[in-house]
């Protein structure tokens, strides 16, 4: 019972961050945002490692095996399509001399999954 | 508590403050790509700290590795692959699989529990599987509308809203037999069929142009599947991230409705079919002329003009044309022509989509303007060259009341001194209605694909 209360007490606190942290976006930055939030619910690679770890029916093995298939597309996928959609917005700043002709394109992030 | 599991509750936490700071930073233009950085940095540690969780079976490495592998080349294979214009559907791509790994996570948590599982368990089992599928489904259809493997106008049958209620029904009907009588196969693979269903049903009949506002809304809904699923397995770091991403989810989703001016039940509740019907039906079909001219009449026009407003639109997206409306602003430029783009909050298909797409093209950010910027400009340029851009101009947003659009905020390229229309066709836009400004008399229209009749202007500007 503690747990749950502690539980839900997390899952309040949140929402009321997940509603303020993002109060004022330009339009812009709408699709990137989108794309970013969406790789961060691949979070739920945790959960399914969690449940894959243990498998050892066929049907958990199965159900395993696609759930971290999945989760992982959604992580790497997710990280890797924003930081493109971002990296555009980085070319067309005129007052950055930093801009070296090619930048590092290879180094996406979302390896470390 | 074992120092390890301090340690891994700790990670978490340094986790959970990494995402809140990453998306802090994904919404201000400066710091976006950091906050990509910092949110995927949050990931790699959560990840980590999961590894000591972990009992493995021999069968469990095997397929963990498997699927890390697969997964990690298909997303990042097909998010390096995917064109700047193809953004929409992948992000729709991703967020299913994000749904459907959670469904699958509660199943497989649900046949661990076993039958007489404890409510808070089964609970939010049982809401993940349903949001889950949703996701996953509602995903997959606007990825095919948006690929246009299937129609992106909206799918309408009669009773369709019955149809969608009595499917409701049901799943509320299997999610009680879940968790009061008996959590086994027999109940929550029915339930899990009939939210798939009900994640198709529900996005048929949301028009191409909508699915946006429907992908962020599904993406928020995976969000909150994810942080149920941490509630079942007792995991702070899928609680947390699950409701921030549920919560930033539903706000953002309500920031891209108001920017296309339509609340999001008028979007999603196919108000927008009906609303037209009556429309279209008030105007009648009555067949009338618009103007048209060649290439090199019109490329006189733009070269010897002093000011030209470029709209584009996500027929310029689609044609692949950004290079080409570049080279076009490059020979106008090079004549003295002062040239400016002008991209509506939802020009492309996301909002901010194009202003992603002519960046890719190297166009100067200080001539991408956007429209509370630009809008009383318009009466002091010669030409608005509207490029594949069709109901963000549409001056009944301004003037038909009954219209679907009306009230949405437009470009007023309709006070331009002269408008060329670039169009494939005069087929209507995602709208689906007429729109009003191709049949002014200051009005050129210019047939053909994005991308050739703008080459066609560029030889006919160097010529003129």
């Amino acid at each position: 019972m503690n747990q749950l209360l502690d539980e839900v007490t997390f899952f309040v606190l949140a929402v009321f961050i997940g509603f303020e942290v993002i109060s004022k976006v330009p339009t812009i930055l709408h699709t990137p945002l989108m794309s970013g939030t969406n790789a961060i619910h691949g979070i739920i690679l945790v959960g399914a490692l969690l449940i894959a770890a243990g498998a050892d029916t066929p049907v958990n093995v199965a159900l395993g095996l696609v759930a971290v298939t999945l989760a992982t597309t959604n992580v790497v996928g997710g990280f890797v399509v924003t930081d493109r959609m971002l990296e555009m917005f980085k070319g067309r700043q005129p007052a950055k001399p930093t801009g070296t002709p090619l930048s590092p394109s290879g180094r996406g992030p979302g390896r470390g999954a | 508590m074992s120092g390890t599991q301090v340690l891994i509750a700790l990670a978490y936490l340094v986790a959970a403050v990494l995402f809140i700071l990453g998306l802090k930073h994904l919404s201000s233009p400066k710091g976006a790509r950091n906050g990509n950085f910092i949110a995927a940095l949050g990931m790699v540690v959560a990840l980590a700290a999961t590894v000591p969780l972990l009992h493995f079976t021999r069968a469990g490495v095997t397929i963990i590795v498997i699927g890390l592998v697969i997964g990690t080349v298909v997303g990042t294979v097909g998010a390096r692959m995917v064109h700047m214009t193809a953004i929409p559907q992948m992000v729709a791509l991703f967020n299913g699989v994000g749904g459907g790994a959670a469904a699958l996570v509660a199943v497989s948590e649900l046949l661990r529990l076993g039958t007489h599982a404890p409510l808070a368990e089964s609970f939010p089992s049982v809401f993940s599987i349903v949001i889950g599928s949703v996701s996953f489904a509602g995903s997959a259809v606007a990825f095919a509308k948006l690929q246009e493997l299937m129609t992106g106008t909206p799918i309408t049958y009669p009773r369709q809203q019955v149809v969608n209620g009595l499917i409701a029904v049901a799943i509320v009907v299997f999610a009680l037999a879940v968790l009061l009588i008996a959590s086994v196969p027999l109940t929550f693979v029915p339930l899990m069929l009939l939210a798939l269903v009900l994640g198709v049903a529900f996005v048929l009949p949301i028009g191409g142009a909508d699915m946006p506002v429907v992908i962020s809304l599904l993406n928020a809904c995976t969000g909150l599947a994810v942080a149920a699923s941490g509630f079942t397995l007792n995991n702070f770091a899928l609680i947390v991230a699950g409701t921030l991403v549920g919560a930033s989810g539903s706000l953002l989703t309500k920031l891209m409705s108001d920017a296309m001016g339509r609340s999001i039940s008028n979007i999603l509740f196919g108000a927008f079919g009906q609303v037209q019907k009556a429309a279209v039906g008030a105007s009648g079909a009555v067949a009338r002329s618009v103007r048209s001219a060649s290439a090199e009449d019109l490329g006189t026009l733009l070269a010897y003009s002093q000011r030209v407003i470029i709209v584009p639109g996500y027929g310029l997206a689609v044609a692949q044309a950004q290079h080409a409306a570049r080279e076009l602003a490059d020979a106008l430029e090079k004549r003295g022509v002062d040239v400016e783009y002008a991209i509506h909050p939802v020009a492309g298909r996301m909002p901010g989509h194009m202003n992603v797409l002519l960046a890719e093209a190297n166009v100067p950010y200080e001539q991408l303007k956007e429209m509370d910027q630009i809008n009383d400009d318009f009466k002091n340029a010669d030409v608005a060259l509207i490029v594949g851009a069709n109901d963000v101009v549409n001056p009944a947003a301004r003037n038909t009341p009954g219209s679907p659009i009306y009230g949405m905020p437009i470009l007023n390229a309709d006070q331009a001194k002269n408008i060329i229309f670039m169009k494939r066709s005069m087929r209507p836009g995602f709208a689906g209605i007429d729109n009003e400004l191709m049949f002014e008399p200051k009005t050129v229209m210019f047939f053909g694909d994005a991308k050739d009749s703008l080459t066609k202007l560029v030889s006919a500007v160097k010529a003129a």
